[in-house]
């Protein structure tokens, strides 16, 4: 009845296990019965689940993907304290629980951490900045986020009932076939995967649209804001790379339910194919996730330096360059197979080559900020800091692109210090920049710098101080993933980055504290005007939040920086320039409860796949497929907003501008 | 205050030293001819990079401090975004930087190809290893001895390694000896190494193949080639035979295992595993157990 569905699957004799899921089940209850005593389930049904507003489905995916960054560093601190314990010694982690770790470490920082959180900010912003009311689908991309969602639940489900997966964030078969991991928690991670997947697929495909055929009048492709090329550029690889991974994955999931051999120890079987494959995805994964970022960074460098970014054709060169090179560069991640001079070196060389647009980014950043009015705002110490870390990042990146470098550097902490160098420096910093700039935008108020400096200072400081020894302990030989060692040269090293470790708890808990205190103190942080930072592009000229259909009329784009050179001729003749327009009734596409539903049934599906219930994969996959011909036959797919409530909310906004611009001291 | 902190880092400084002193980075300490070049591309390829690198942080500092926008000093450029010079500079100087590695990785990656023999007068020796789980086998088909996690092997003569597999993915990696290389089931990759100085040289796998992972290191003894001949006598007459039947029960996954040696190896043994003419190991031995398990748990909810 339940497959292989028992009570063994709780794990009783692990008491560190249990603990963490008894907590985690323990605060989601809590906080189900807090919200529905409080009476907000209606509210958060019609506003927030069933919503298909790309700013609402930005939010839920930064929180989500906020959540996930907690999962995540909580295995990082396991992680470190295992390692710096585990000299001579078995420390607190047994192998299997370790093993564990790692992998949902690395699963749940790439697939639901960053992610989503890069997912969020461009499902946020680029709309915003496009000058547009809506992505180009948006029930779709409500989809996507429930589908991303229920990636995510189904992973940390893991953690309560059975295992994840004991094999790395990449499960390298052999190790993950049948004969070697013959628990559920490969199936975990697959499916995990295989449901997040489709959903991001679905997102590459909607911004692609998005940006290609929906853009304010006027918003030509050489006159978008650098973050909407990054979003495009971004999702382009997406819609190229992730049909790759769900494929993989479908192969090692046909190897492990029904006994093919893709990539099996027997039968002809060639486990070599899916490392290939698996980074013909996951190469350009990064690139997925550090476009966007770049993106960011060009906003927020422009905007606190006062100035337009330098460059913007090259910097649009630059991207597209990444965008293409990304899918070219795979094999250096097993330049060790031993393929021979040729193809190591071709790879090697073209590795190296993406150095070029990204330290022409770099550079052009760098004279952005040349001949500025720097303000050191907590967004602006995020970019600086990411471009220091970041330079050193790719350094070492382009260090183990030598192939003969890679040959005494692969796999070590060496490794592992430069992706993180790259991912923390890079992504991690880029989200955080993001959600501190934007914030105030999605939320009417703007978060409190001095403890978002501190957060950034614990951050910044505390991931040198875990990073570097690993570079060191990286040189001295020591290879990832070990649950012990007892190489006495290694230990010192290991006590250093957990007190780095430490000191990034530090910034997370201060990011932690600064979220709570600015959410007390909102109503004298609000942002009246809907432009706190004096910003350049679109999204600043709505409202803080913006109405649901963001600009009462589509903004008609005549510059490359559209609401900065409306804000200086304002300031040159103190008064508005456009005159109040005609506001005509706004169609909006109604909510619909379809992603949710879907995900729904994602997870019931995905759930008893895992377990082998297999009337439950029937009964899930006919739920999926009810709900979709639901929604294909739906009647009413918009709603009307009148053109008074329209005037009325611009009406508050252009006051509150008028009001600002008189307070400004003449220029 | 300017005591104290003097206080500190004459307590401090020492430590860090003599630790960074103590510490010989296996990697940039090599003890043979491959490890020296794998150092040499490292440490060139460093040198470059950090000579734009280190100005080009120091800029990022430099330029965000004076333009501070409390620096009344600094000239305020509120349209400058574009100079046809600087452009060219830009993408000039990372684009010469990843000339001058590319040059080096191409020329270093066909000299230092894994598979290409070592130019040298002496006979190589050679080496057949398996990775098993979790443990090296170490074959030696001239001398028809085997070893279990420790590799005895003459200096200054070149070895010629021949790597496979019996189950899961593995590195071959010894890092003061230098290139590592990936073991593979069903397929052989060669690697050509040398040890120039008599030591013990820690070795280990540089992938993660399950639980036993961590205990899967072996040493590496280097010594005289009078040492390695009487080592490889000696060994002929001790320990247990290396035949299909003790390659069977090698497969079983055993962790932490003590080095020891096989007095002679089946002929063909290594070609066979490669071949698959023998079984690939077994995989966890709760397999099965688990998967009986549950069927009586199965079994126990239909009553």
């Amino acid at each position: 009845m339940l497959g292989k569905l028992s009570w063994q699957a709780v794990p009783f004799d692990q008491p560190i296990a249990l603990a963490a899921g008894a907590f985690v089940v323990l605060v989601i209850v809590g906080a189900l019965v807090w919200v529905a005593a409080k009476g907000y389930i209606p509210y958060l049904w019609r506003e927030w689940i069933t919503s298909v507003d790309h700013k609402r489905i930005g939010i839920m995916y930064c929180l989500l993907a906020a959540v996930m960054l907690v999962r995540g560093f909580i295995d990082a601190l396991m992680m470190r304290s295992q390692q710096a314990l585990a000299f001579h010694a078995a420390g607190y982690l047994p192998p299997e629980h370790y093993n564990q770790i790692f992998s949902a470490h690395g699963t749940i920082m790439i697939f639901f951490m960053a992610m989503p959180f890069v997912i969020g900010l461009m499902n946020f912003a680029m709309p915003l900045q496009l000058g547009v009311r809506d992505v180009a689908f948006p029930t779709l991309n409500s989809v996507s986020f429930w589908l991303t969602a229920a990636g995510a639940l189904l992973v940390n489900l893991s953690l309560v009932v059975g295992e994840f997966a004991r094999t790395g964030w990449l499960p390298y078969p052999p190790l993950s076939e049948l004969t070697y991991s013959p628990g559920v928690g490969v199936d975990y991670y697959l499916w995990a995967i295989q449901i997040s997947g489709v959903g991001t697929l679905m997102t590459g495909i909607n911004m692609v649209t998005t940006v290609l055929k929906i853009r304010a009048p006027g918003m030509s492709y050489m006159r978008m804001p650098i973050f909407c090329w990054t979003t495009l550029a971004s999702n382009l690889v997406i819609v190229a790379a992730f049909p790759i991974l769900t494929a993989t994955l479908a192969m090692l999931l046909l190897d492990r339910y029904v006994g093919f051999h893709f990539f099996t120890n027997e039968a002809g079987g060639n486990a070599m194919m899916f490392q290939n494959l698996i980074w013909a995805w996951g190469h350009p994964e990064v690139y997925i996730l550090v476009l966007p970022a770049f993106g960011v960074f060009s906003e927020v460098v422009s905007t606190f330096s006062g100035k337009p970014l330098f460059d913007r054709r090259s910097m649009i060169v630059a991207t597209l360059g990444i965008c293409i090179l990304s899918l070219c560069v795979w094999l250096h991640h097993f330049f060790t197979m031993g393929a021979g001079g040729d193809v190591n070196a071709v790879f090697g060389i073209a590795s190296m080559i993406i150095a070029v647009p990204t330290g022409v980014k770099i550079y052009n950043w760098l004279f952005t900020m040349y001949g500025g009015r720097v303000r050191f705002s907590s967004a602006m110490l995020w970019s600086i800091g990411f471009m220091v870390t970041f330079v050193i990042g790719g350094m070492t990146g382009v260090l183990l692109a030598s192939p003969v470098a890679d040959f005494v550097l692969h796999n070590s902490l060496f490794l592992v210090a430069h992706f993180h160098n790259v991912i923390i420096g890079g992504v991690v910093f880029g989200v955080f920049a993001g959600y501190t700039y934007w914030f105030p935008k999605a939320f009417g108020f703007v978060l409190d710098e001095r403890l978002g400096k501190a957060a950034f200072w614990c951050w910044f400081v505390g991931f040198y101080v875990t990073f570097v020894p690993l570079y060191v302990v990286g040189l001295e030989g020591m290879t990832r993933r070990m649950q012990r060692f007892d190489r006495p040269e290694w230990y010192p090293w290991m006590l250093v980055a957990e007190v780095g470790v430490l000191t990034i708890l530090c910034g997370i808990v201060l990011q932690i504290a600064q979220l709570w205190v600015s959410i007390r103190q909102r109503a004298k942080r609000r942002d009246l005007t809907g432009d706190p930072w004096d910003g350049r592009s679109l999204e600043w000229s709505t409202t803080s939040p913006p109405p649901v259909f963001n600009f009462a009329v589509l903004p008609v784009v005549t510059s490359d920086e559209p609401y900065w050179s409306i804000k200086q001729e304002a300031r040159a003749r103190r008064h508005l320039v456009t005159a109040e327009p005609d506001y005509a009734p706004i169609e909006m596409p109604r909510n619909s409860p379809t992603g949710f539903v879907t995900a729904f049934f994602a997870v019931v599906t995905g759930f008893s796949l895992i377990w082998h219930i297999w009337w439950l994969v029937i009964l899930g996959l006919i739920g999926a497929y009810v709900t979709f011909v639901a929604f294909a036959w739906r009647d009413h797919t918009e709603f009307e907003i009148p053109a008074e409530e329209v005037a009325r909310i611009d009406r508050a906004n252009r006051a509150a501008r008028a009001a600002a611009l008189a307070g400004e001291p003449v220029r | 205050m300017r005591l104290r902190s003097g206080a500190v880092l004459r307590g401090v400084l020492p430590v860090v030293l003599v630790s960074l002193a103590a510490c010989h980075t296996a990697v940039l300490s090599p003890v043979g001819p491959v490890g020296e070049a794998n150092r040499i591309v490292l440490l060139d390829s460093l040198m470059i990079m950090l000579a734009i690198v280190v100005p080009t942080i120091v800029a990022i500092l430099a330029f965000a401090y004076w333009f501070r926008a409390s620096n009344t000093r600094a000239r305020y450029l509120p349209d400058w975004d574009y100079s046809g010079q600087l452009e060219l500079i830009v993408w000039s100087i990372p684009a010469l930087v990843v000339f001058f590695l590319g040059g080096i990785a191409w020329i270093s990656s066909h000299l230092l190809d894994p598979a290409e023999p070592l130019k040298s007068k002496a006979e190589p020796v050679e080496i057949q290893v398996v990775s098993l789980d979790w443990k090296w086998l170490f074959i030696y088909p001239h001398q028809s001895v085997a070893s279990i996690n420790r590799l005895v092997v003459p200096t200054g003569v070149p070895l010629d390694l021949r790597i496979t597999s019996a189950s899961v993915f593995n590195v071959f990696f010894v890092p003061r000896l230098g290139s590592m290389i990936y073991a593979m089931y069903g397929m052989t990759t060669r690697l050509h190494l040398q040890a120039d100085l008599p030591g013990v040289y820690p070795g280990l796998s540089a992938h993660f193949s399950g639980a036993g992972f961590p205990g899967m290191s072996f040493d590496v003894h280097a010594v005289s080639a009078e040492e390695f001949t009487q080592w490889a006598a000696a060994t002929r007459v001790t320990g247990p035979v290396l035949d299909e039947a003790a390659y069977r029960k090698l497969l079983r996954q055993t962790q932490n295992v003590s080095p020891y040696t096989y007095r002679s190896v089946q002929t063909g043994l290594f070609d066979d595993i490669v071949e698959q003419r023998l079984p690939p190991g077994e995989g966890p031995s709760t397999a099965r157990s688990a998967a009986s398990g549950s069927a009586v748990m199965l079994a126990g909810g239909r009553h």
